[in-house]
């Protein structure tokens, strides 16, 4: 496994979010978590990377204890988070958001930067722009190629498509088909569109208060008719 | 025109003392918000570091730009780490705590050099212009003030420091998910921007002379000019340097000094009647 949550509780303050939670994602393997709004997905991969700090329960990532170790360091490790809201820098250019994802992969910024062009060559000719002037769907592709110039082992998607244009959607999803099939690398994807994750997911996590209520397919979550 | 000329090179002189005066506190303010009411007593401790350093026989330049710098640099590296990482975020407590700073270092140097001014004396001699004489170390500070600006326009927008700082500065957390310890980040940044403010008190001791009490002249300049100048930091400090100065310096031609310290009071005040947010808050967005 290269992420093993034994028993994870956290929150904020004195506020309880998340209560024993026990999961798992398994090397090249997409784990979707959905559930309604407020009931800690968020809460859950802040609390994986680190943001906030686990108050039970262990993490273990490429089997090695994470859990008192900090946000950075995580990230460092090969955690990578594409957050909700995309939060790209906006007064940086694209190029230099690219470089702040490259700047601490230990590979060449310039290649490991034109690599993921390759990837999302969309934003090739968005290069000089600044960040805060793209459309939303633009920093979110953004966003998705600042965190794969760090070269995570596994990347977590916090609602990508919120508040994006349906041809977004697409391009994202198909890239994110893309490196799972063809770099094998692990996600855990946070969304709300069932379509979304069944597209990726092959096994989808369903959280409720705070807690891993039960696990289903892909094709199961289509079906499922809670929530709608 | 001889006295065209001089009034010409007291105006870049007066821009460049006052680009130096702020870019310290322009870099911790600006960068990472935090209103250091110590800044005047960082450029004090420049200013005795050199003299300290020149008295017991270091080369005089050597003390203005390596010393006092350094000597600055540690001291705010040290005050950063003990007593503004606890307070980022927390405005008020920031300004209480850098107050208390001040008045703990204005009694540090009155017990160690007195309460007396110090001085040393200007390194360079005067050069004529036609019949008017102009100090040549007026052209130092002149020459420091624009290595200054460029030296940090290289490292804020071509250097992978620079990049991470300032991306540190717009979201310390998302930094931190791309692996970057924003603690180090800040800390690096606070010790530049008091390096900066122990080069200017190095740089001007030989034209002002020092006394444990001078922050207070500096740090109201300081705040002013960058507040005046904006979000920018270069941008903004060099804009409100150019106009407050240049203010600053005519009125005291045509009338005494005293007039155009107020005459630069009075400029503020109309700039940030029309410009609450600054120069750059108006003009120049995106800037560094």
């Amino acid at each position: 496994m290269i992420l093993e949550l034994n028993g994870v509780g956290a929150g904020y303050g004195r506020i309880p979010i998340l209560h024993h939670v026990d999961m798992s994602v398994a090397e090249g393997e997409c784990v979707g978590l959905w559930g309604p709004n407020g009931m800690g997905k968020t809460t859950l991969l802040k609390t994986i990377l680190g943001y906030l700090p686990a108050t039970q329960g262990s993490i273990n990532f490429m089997s090695e204890d994470v859990t008192p170790v900090a946000a950075h360091v995580r990230a460092r490790k090969g955690l990578g988070l594409v957050p909700q809201g995309r939060q790209i820098f906006p007064a940086l250019t694209v190029l230099e958001n690219l470089r702040m994802g490259a700047a601490l992969s230990g590979e060449g910024e310039r290649h490991v930067i034109e690599e993921v062009l390759e990837q999302l060559p969309r934003l090739k000719s968005l290069l000089k722009r600044t960040g805060g002037l793209l459309s939303g769907g633009e920093q979110q592709l953004l966003a998705l190629a600042r965190c794969l110039c760090g070269r995570p082992k596994l990347m977590m998607l916090d609602e990508p498509t919120e508040g994006i244009q349906p041809s977004i959607n697409e391009e994202i999803a198909e890239t994110l088909r893309r490196l799972i099939s063809e770099k094998s690398l692990a996600m855990i994807v946070v969304e709300q569109k069932r379509e979304f994750i069944a597209v990726l997911a092959k096994r989808v996590l369903l959280m409720q208060k705070g807690s891993i209520a039960g696990e289903m397919t892909a094709a199961e979550l289509l079906a499922h008719d809670t929530f709608h | 025109m001889d006295y065209l000329i001089a009034i010409g090179l007291e105006v870049v002189s007066g821009i460049a003392s006052l680009v130096l005066i702020s870019i310290g506190l322009a870099v911790v303010f600006g960068m990472m918000k935090v209103i250091n009411l110590a800044h005047g007593e960082f450029l004090m401790m420049g200013g005795y570091a050199t003299i300290a350093a020149s008295k017991a026989g270091i080369n005089i330049w050597i003390a203005i730009l390596v010393i006092a710098p350094l000597v600055v640099g540690l001291v705010g590296l040290v005050v950063e780490r003990l007593v503004i990482r606890h307070l980022y975020g927390r405005v008020i407590d920031t300004m209480l705590a850098t107050w208390g700073l001040s008045l703990l270092f204005i009694g540090l140097v009155t017990t160690v050099f007195g309460n007396t001014t110090s001085g040393i004396s200007s390194p360079l001699g005067a050069v004529n212009i036609g019949p008017i004489g102009f100090s040549a170390y007026k052209f130092f500070i002149v020459a420091v003030a624009v290595a200054v600006i460029v030296t940090l326009y290289l490292l804020f927008k071509l250097s992978r420091f620079g990049l991470i700082a300032r991306a540190t500065m717009q979201n310390a957390d998302m930094s931190a998910a791309l692996g970057v310890d924003p603690a180090r980040v800040y800390a690096a940044t606070f010790a530049i921007g008091s390096a900066l403010a122990g080069l200017a008190g190095g740089v001007l001791a030989p034209v002002t002379g020092v006394v444990p009490s001078i922050g207070a002249a500096f740090v109201a300049k300081a705040f002013i000019t960058v507040i005046g100048g904006g979000s920018a930091v270069l941008v903004g400090t060099l804009s409100a340097s150019g106009i407050f100065a240049t203010v600053n310096q005519l009125a005291s031609f045509a009338t005494t000094p005293v007039i155009g310290e107020v005459a630069l009071l009075g400029a503020a005040i109309i700039l940030l009647r029309l410009f609450p947010r600054g120069i750059t808050g108006r003009f120049f967005k995106g800037r560094i």
